[in-house]
């Protein structure tokens, strides 16, 4: 029961004993030719030390399978090894020899759940100030802030993402309190003593920004600008401007970040509920020289369907919020599904240490309310919301968020249709590594955290 | 033009005359009748006057009586959602929209949702078309560890929403009511006993015999009378008195047993104390609502008799009195023998008609090794006819038997699963409508075409 918890957010700012191995991802992560700020040690600072945990050749056989593309496969069988998917098909494809085959009868399988809007480990489990750490709050723009900075790995939500939800990739962003948050991370869902041992290997950075209700509210209540959606616009433009005169020549960690969304290495994550700011935002992204990734919390993107999928803008949003601040009023069931009738891309996202560990469920509520009105979206499809367009939207989607051979053998096996209330996840695997088994006990990470606490080592 | 008069009048009609209750029968259609049995195919269902006459296999169409074919439906209860505040706001950051909580105010205990309640919020009519036909509505407490008395209403498109105001009395134990009462749960203990010793006391003043100070009781037409002191205010009190006159007067029913006493309280601990408080005060009637910890004091829950209101979900160590949370909870407490109904689904985030949905995860727990889960009939009645009895309506409400209200859903599916939707809805035997400000704006943008006019002139 969260009466407190649901109080606050009204005016909130809604707001494996295994040896590691030799990953897919190089040693020591190189930094971009174009990013100055490369270490003494010749590396990109805080470098993901990820390295995916061993795994067995393994055949998934007889189950459904969703490719996360919009493919399906009925009794199909997956192929992994060595961390990637070796291929994919129907009941003909060969099983290599020393495989380890799992029968998928009457279940299913897709590939890894992906979170593009998670704050875990930012603020994580128990929610208590010492913990709250996903708002810089004290600038409207701090570019310069990194959300790995904050994150806590032994966030007891990892694990019940993984566990309930088949999320295998997430991406931390910073909060909304300021028009320009700082930088998001990505991490592999994978418990690390460090951060950068979750990182996922590889992946863009993104740059979270905010329109809207939260900026004004935060930097207008302290008498300061901005107070007003003006003068949001009026701080972010005028930011952009200096940002492109910037040099390079003194590091500027805040330039540096702004410098990566204008040469296109960074990719832009906006929080924005309403369709006419999000028309703005678009337009003020051509002024600027930027694009925008995927809008979050798009609760009015049905609006402007035409214009999201004209400027390839992804709409990341949930099924079914509303009602909870003024730019969430006109918030639909059907938004992903008039989405989808405009060939504008979808992402389902969370926002929420309780949602992702459902974004399965939330995805089925968004394609039930579109078949209700006769848009009839295929499972396939809407699979690729919660896996492919998210890994689309964070530039990660050439290695992960679909089962193609090659990519890392992110999997989840589901005991029923992903898309039925009544579904888990069965085994999880992240990078062709068993990281959770619904019936083994031993293959449930606990948390630092948790160790010795009530519940301890529970079926969450 | 044309269309915007024909609703113009269909609004006047329907807000001058309330629908009649019809008499219906549907026939042929899967019929989960709430009480914790599994679903009967083929069943029938008869209203008559606005209450369920029959439900059930063997029944059969009264001659002359209007039939609905429920090929391939499903007919239900209502759910009865309890711990909402539909009704006491429009949007939760718009504090001017918003009655949830009255963090200035002077009273507590006394404060009265029922004075607040507005039947044409949204989240009525939205919850309405997602097959919830009947709640109790809490105000959160905030200046002090009472929230005020609670309501039991239903979500019909009338005037007038409140069945019973009064119904229940509610105050933040744990780490909440140790905040709002000094900072620690010693403090919160100790102004929840002062507050119901004052209201014990008060209680017995006001039944002096023959006393000048006992005036006569003035029936309000509701279960509680109204106390005499709201009227009278001639008792006298002790001079080191913490509540108000008010305050007091709302918590005499309390102590007497007359009102329910719902506490917030998630640690096993904190449980245990909130059992304890029955022998201080034997006749106080209590429901606990979090528990998240319940589990681990399930057989003392069940052997107290006590029921729980729960949110089903809730599995991380959110606070330090939940660090035992998990989705198990309520399956636990249920095998245990305690009565729990799912609620506190509470705002525009957590949809109330969402229940459903929690409900079918608690079947799918089932098939997890080491969890406990619910059978669908179990799981059902967790938003049906159990909080409907720990609301006082066993019988009456969330469930379809003989002489219960006529709140009917009829769905195209399971109810639980995710692609299912009410197709219509009943309450008291009137049939609602769905449409609201959402399926307003779904219908406007079922397409983007302009090409005429825009988007404000196609209504």
């Amino acid at each position: 029961m969260r009466l407190a918890a649901l109080l606050a957010c009204g005016g909130a700012l809604a707001l494996a004993a295994c040896s590691a191995t030799t990953g897919t991802g190089s040693d020591a992560e190189s930094a971009s030719a174009s990013d100055p700020s490369v270490g003494a040690d010749g590396r990109a600072p805080f470098a993901s030390t990820y390295r995916r945990y061993p795994g067995v050749p393994t055949a998934l056989v007889g189950a459904t399978v969703f490719d996360g593309a919009g493919g399906r496969i009925d009794n199909g069988i997956v192929l992994f090894a060595d961390g990637e998917v070796v291929g994919i098909g129907d009941a003909s494809l060969a099983i290599p020899a020393g495989y380890t085959q799992i029968d998928g009868s009457g279940k299913f399988v897709t590939p890894g759940i992906i979170d593009i809007h998670s704050h875990l480990g930012d603020y994580p489990s128990p929610s208590v100030p010492a913990h709250s750490d996903g708002n810089e709050a004290t600038s409207p723009t701090t570019p310069d802030v990194w959300a790995e900075h904050s994150v806590w790995p032994q966030d007891p939500g990892f694990s019940r993402a993984l566990a309930n939800g088949g999320v295998t990739s997430l991406q931390i962003l910073p909060g909304s309190a300021n028009l320009v948050g700082g930088r998001s991370v990505t991490l592999k869902n994978v418990y690390s003593r460090t951060v950068q041992g979750m990182k996922f290997p590889g992946a863009p950075y993104g740059m979270k920004m905010a329109c809207g209700e939260n900026p004004k509210r935060v930097y207008g209540g302290r008498g300061r600008m901005p107070s007003t959606r003006m003068g949001n616009f009026a701080v972010n433009r005028q930011t952009w401007l200096d940002a492109k005169a910037y040099d390079g020549k003194k590091r500027d960690l805040a330039k540096e970040t702004l410098k990566g969304v204008l040469d296109g290495e960074i990719l832009v994550h906006n929080h924005c509920y309403r369709a006419d700011e999000m028309a703005l935002v678009m337009d003020m992204a051509k002024e600027m020289g930027y694009r925008v990734s995927a809008f979050h919390h798009a609760v009015e993107a049905y609006k402007i369907g035409d214009l999201l999928r004209d400027n390839d803008v992804c709409s990341a949003i949930w099924a079914d919020w509303y009602g909870f601040k003024m730019e969430s009023y006109d918030g639909i069931p059907e938004n992903a599904a008039f989405l989808q009738r405009e060939g504008a891309c979808v992402v389902i996202h969370s926002d929420s240490d309780r949602e992702i560990q459902r974004l399965n469920q939330e995805a089925a509520k968004a394609q039930a309310a579109g078949r209700r009105l006769g848009i009839d979206i295929s499972d396939a499809t809407v699979i690729g919301w919660i896996t492919l367009n998210p890994a689309k939207a964070m530039g990660v989607d050439a290695m992960t968020g679909s089962l193609e051979a090659g990519k890392m053998a992110d999997v989840v096996l589901w005991n029923g249709n992903p898309l039925s209330v009544y579904s888990r996840p069965e085994k999880v695997w992240v990078d062709g590594a068993l990281l959770y088994d619904a019936i083994d006990r031993k293959r449930r990470p606990v948390s630092d955290f948790e160790l010795g606490q009530p519940g301890e080592g529970d079926v969450k | 033009m044309k269309r915007f008069l024909s609703l113009a009048v269909s609004a006047i009609a329907l807000a001058a005359s309330p629908a009649a209750a019809q008499d219906v029968a549907i026939t042929n259609a899967t019929v989960a009748t709430g009480d914790g049995s599994d679903p009967i195919e083929g069943a029938t269902v008869v209203v008559r006057g606005g209450r369920v006459v029959a439900a059930g296999s063997g029944v059969g169409a009264p001659a002359g009586m209007p039939v609905i074919d429920g090929s391939g439906m499903w007919v239900t209860p209502g759910m009865f959602s309890p711990l909402t505040t539909l009704g006491l706001w429009d949007v939760g950051a718009v504090q001017s929209s918003n009655d949830q909580s009255a963090s200035d105010s002077p009273f507590s205990a006394a404060l009265d949702v029922a004075t607040a309640l507005n039947p044409s919020s949204q989240h009525v009519a939205v919850n309405r078309a997602g097959g919830v036909t009947r709640a109790s509505i809490l105000s959160f407490p905030s200046s002090s560890i009472f929230g005020g008395q609670g309501a039991i209403v239903d979500l019909g498109a009338d005037a007038d929403m409140l069945v019973r105001r009064r119904a229940f009395q509610y105050v933040a134990m744990g780490e909440q009511g140790a905040r709002i009462a000094g900072g620690s749960r010693t403090a919160s203990h100790a102004l929840l006993r002062n507050a119901l010793r004052e209201a014990r006391q008060y209680g017995r003043d006001a039944q002096i015999p023959g006393g000048s100070a006992a005036p006569e009781r003035n029936p309000t037409g509701d279960d509680i009378g109204v106390d005499p002191r709201l009227i009278d205010s001639r008792s006298e009190r002790g001079n080191d008195v913490l509540l108000t006159r008010f305050d007091a007067a709302a918590l005499v029913p309390v102590v007497r047993g007359e009102q329910p006493l719902y506490v917030g309280v998630e640690r096993a601990s904190d449980i245990r104390q909130v059992l304890a408080l029955k022998r201080e005060f034997p006749r106080i009637d209590l429901v606990l609502v979090g528990a998240s910890e319940g589990w681990l004091a399930a057989n003392e829950i069940a052997a107290a008799g006590v029921p729980v209101i729960t949110d089903p979900v809730g599995n991380l160590p959110e606070a330090f009195e939940e660090l035992a949370a998990t989705q198990s909870n309520v399956g636990r407490m249920v095998r245990a023998g305690v009565k729990v109904a799912i609620g506190g689904l509470t705002n525009g985030i957590e949809k109330p008609l969402n229940a459903t949905q929690y409900a079918g995860n608690l079947v799918a727990l089932g098939k997890i090794p080491g969890a406990a889960g619910l059978s669908w009939g179990q799981a059902f009645a967790t938003i049906t006819s159990a909080p409907a009895e720990i609301s006082g309506y066993g019988g009456r409400f969330g469930v379809l038997a003989p002489g219960a209200a006529g709140d009917l859903v009829i769905w195209d599916g399971d109810p639980l699963e995710l692609s299912s939707a009410p197709t219509r809805v009943f309450i008291d035997g009137v049939e609602q409508p769905l449409d609201n400000h959402q399926t307003r704006l779904r219908d406007r943008y079922r397409d983007l075409d302009e090409s005429d006019l825009p988007k404000a002139y196609d209504w």
